[in-house]
């Protein structure tokens, strides 16, 4: 601020400490934002984050579409996961609308959940570890996305924003491909990640460099609306998956890793747990997928004519199809007033969108509670006094997405 | 066990006819307060011993310019981790005067989301130790998210497509 030329009173100590701007564009954010250090040699004094970069008022595009319409919005949200945003909106939209889904429809979502969870915290440990100064690992996990991304491609088409499913169900069923990809990597993964771990986990210098870094209480994580895995590498085990369960999570077996002291290595090991937790409940729903036998088998969306689009071929050769094509296509199926929050276990906590229906075709006001948004704000606290370098890695380890945080 | 039935019970007692508009929709216990209340009642959520309801979910604003005299909602999610229920709690103000007290002094987490809810609504909350734009530009002089900025009417035709490159 030296163009506003404070004058200071006489015996004042003049200002000693650097100012930096990190950001908007860096290379070690990983995403569109500011902070604005003050720097005493490399500690950290103080902070402030500016947001909002990459703002493109969703919540306000909402109000004009219809509730299918806004499956794409929700992409943009974490796009590390966005199956996880659009299964979430989806759930949101059947709990508006008194949809129940068939057991079989909500295995294939907990399946694709969990592959985007996974894929997610892969991300951000590889991503830890790549602001640590260890490429390797990264490159190397890298491939298992990439069979994550096919596996959606084989199911919605599209590898990064995945407008995947419909409310009620999914645009089709799985595939044999999609299963066959499935089952490629429920085999080779677990190997691969477990030599990922080997890198990282019991490294003199990776320890070094994140254990005590970036720490914060439980108690202030919860003051702080923290979820998701920084709230349980403090040592809370808050999960919406158990707490208020969706998607048929209550009929899989699976445990919550906690941390202890909600520090950098702390979340790098909730994240990396898991990781292996997700593993074991794909491993569960694909043997229930398995399970259904003969027409139950096909199944893949809720009967609900009103809100599902139906098969092309019919929408072609029979009226009533035909009719529900268009009333769905130019949204003029009657929605129910209402207001609901639905939440689900995201990737980085709690998502959860507040929906206010006024009975008409677009929702009347839509808020999304975005986890990375939330917990952004306890960055300064938890970089003050630090290192810059140490800084870094908390931003990465928080897992700051800049799409969630602007919406 | 800590019921919807019971939360009411403890709101009425505490406040009375200060408190009303108990409803459930899907099961979430909802109500609202005057909006001089606001810290009273997110303090005794809080502060009971039986109640708990000591993390701030959500925070944002809904604007009704039909409802003259409360245009704007302010919509807290509160949730008690330790029973493990949630409940929505309103309260409504004047769009000339949108001045709401602040819960920052209550919920670090507070912070942005009334920042955010002040850039998009102009909810003035009152003691907030930094309230300023937080997603749109400083020099912003309006409050896009209210109802008086509709988004554009997809089917207007005065619009001159050729000048768009669709003629």
């Amino acid at each position: 601020m030296s163009e506003h030329h404070i004058k200071l009173p006489e015996g004042s100590i003049e200002k000693t400490t650097t100012t930096l701007n990190l950001g908007p564009t860096h290379p070690a954010t990983h995403g569109v934002f500011q902070n604005i250090l003050e720097l005493d040699g490399e500690r950290i004094v103080s902070s402030e984050q500016t947001v909002g970069y990459i703002h493109r008022a969703f919540e306000k595009l909402a109000e004009r579409r219809p509730l299918y319409q806004i499956t794409p919005l929700t992409d943009r949200l974490n796009y590390c996961s966005s199956p996880l945003n659009n299964m979430g909106w989806h759930l949101t939209c059947e709990k508006l609308l008194g949809i129940k889904t068939p057991k079989r429809v909500d295995y294939l979502r907990i399946i694709i959940m969990e592959l985007a969870r996974i894929s997610d915290h892969l991300i951000c440990n590889s991503i830890v570890g790549v602001d640590a100064g260890a490429y390797t690992g990264f490159l190397y996990v890298m491939q298992y996305r990439e069979l994550i991304y096919e596996i959606y491609e084989e199911v919605c088409g599209s590898r990064l924003t995945t407008n995947i499913g419909r409310i009620g169900g999914f645009e089709r069923n799985f595939n044999d491909i999609a299963f066959q990809k499935l089952e490629k990597f429920l085999a080779e993964y677990p190997a691969v990640l477990k030599e990922f771990e080997n890198l990282f986990q019991r490294n003199r210098i990776f320890m070094e460099r994140t254990q005590g870094t970036g720490a914060i209480t439980a108690e202030r994580a919860l003051n702080y609306g923290f979820t998701g895995p920084n709230l349980r590498a403090a040592g809370v085990d808050y999960d919406v998956r158990i707490h208020t369960p969706y998607s048929s999570y209550e009929d899989f077996q699976f445990n919550i890793p906690v941390g202890t002291t909600g520090d950098n290595y702390d979340r790098w090991l909730v994240r990396g747990k898991e990781m292996w937790e997700s593993l074991s409940i794909i491993k569960q729903a694909y043997q229930k997928v398995q399970e259904f036998k003969g027409a139950e088998a096909e199944v893949f969306h809720a009967d609900v004519p009103e809100y599902f689009l139906p098969e092309k071929e019919d929408v072609y050769t029979k009226m009533e199809a035909l009719i529900w094509h268009f009333k769905i296509i130019m949204g003029e199926t009657k929605i129910p007033a209402g207001e609901v929050y639905h939440s689900i276990e995201a990737a980085n906590g709690e998502l959860g969108f507040y929906l206010i229906s006024d009975g008409g075709r677009t929702p009347y006001r839509l808020h999304f509670r975005r986890p990375c948004f939330i917990y952004y704000q306890a960055y300064a606290e938890l970089t003050k006094g630090g290192m810059l370098s140490d800084a870094i890695m908390t931003m990465s380890s928080l897992n700051l997405i800049a799409g969630e945080m602007d919406a | 066990m800590l019921t919807n039935e019971h939360i009411k019970q403890r709101l009425t007692e505490k406040f009375g006819e200060g408190v009303g508009n108990f409803e459930e929709p899907y099961g979430l216990l909802s109500f609202e307060a005057p909006k001089d209340l606001n810290l009273k009642v997110l303090n005794f959520l809080y502060d009971d011993e039986e109640l708990k309801f000591r993390f701030l979910t959500d925070l944002c604003a809904v604007h009704y310019p039909d409802n003259t005299g409360k245009e704007l909602a302010v919509v807290y999610h509160l949730h008690n981790m330790v029973d493990n229920i949630r409940l929505r709690f309103k309260v409504f103000t004047d769009i000339k005067t949108p001045d709401v007290y602040t819960a920052t002094g209550l919920f670090s987490a507070a912070n942005w989301m009334e920042r955010e809810t002040f850039d998009f609504y102009g909810v003035n909350f009152l003691g907030h130790p930094n309230l300023k734009r937080i997603l749109n530009v400083d020099e912003m002089d309006y409050f896009p998210l209210r109802k008086e900025f509709p988004l554009e009417d997809q089917s207007r035709i005065d619009k001159d497509d050729e000048m768009f490159g669709r003629g």
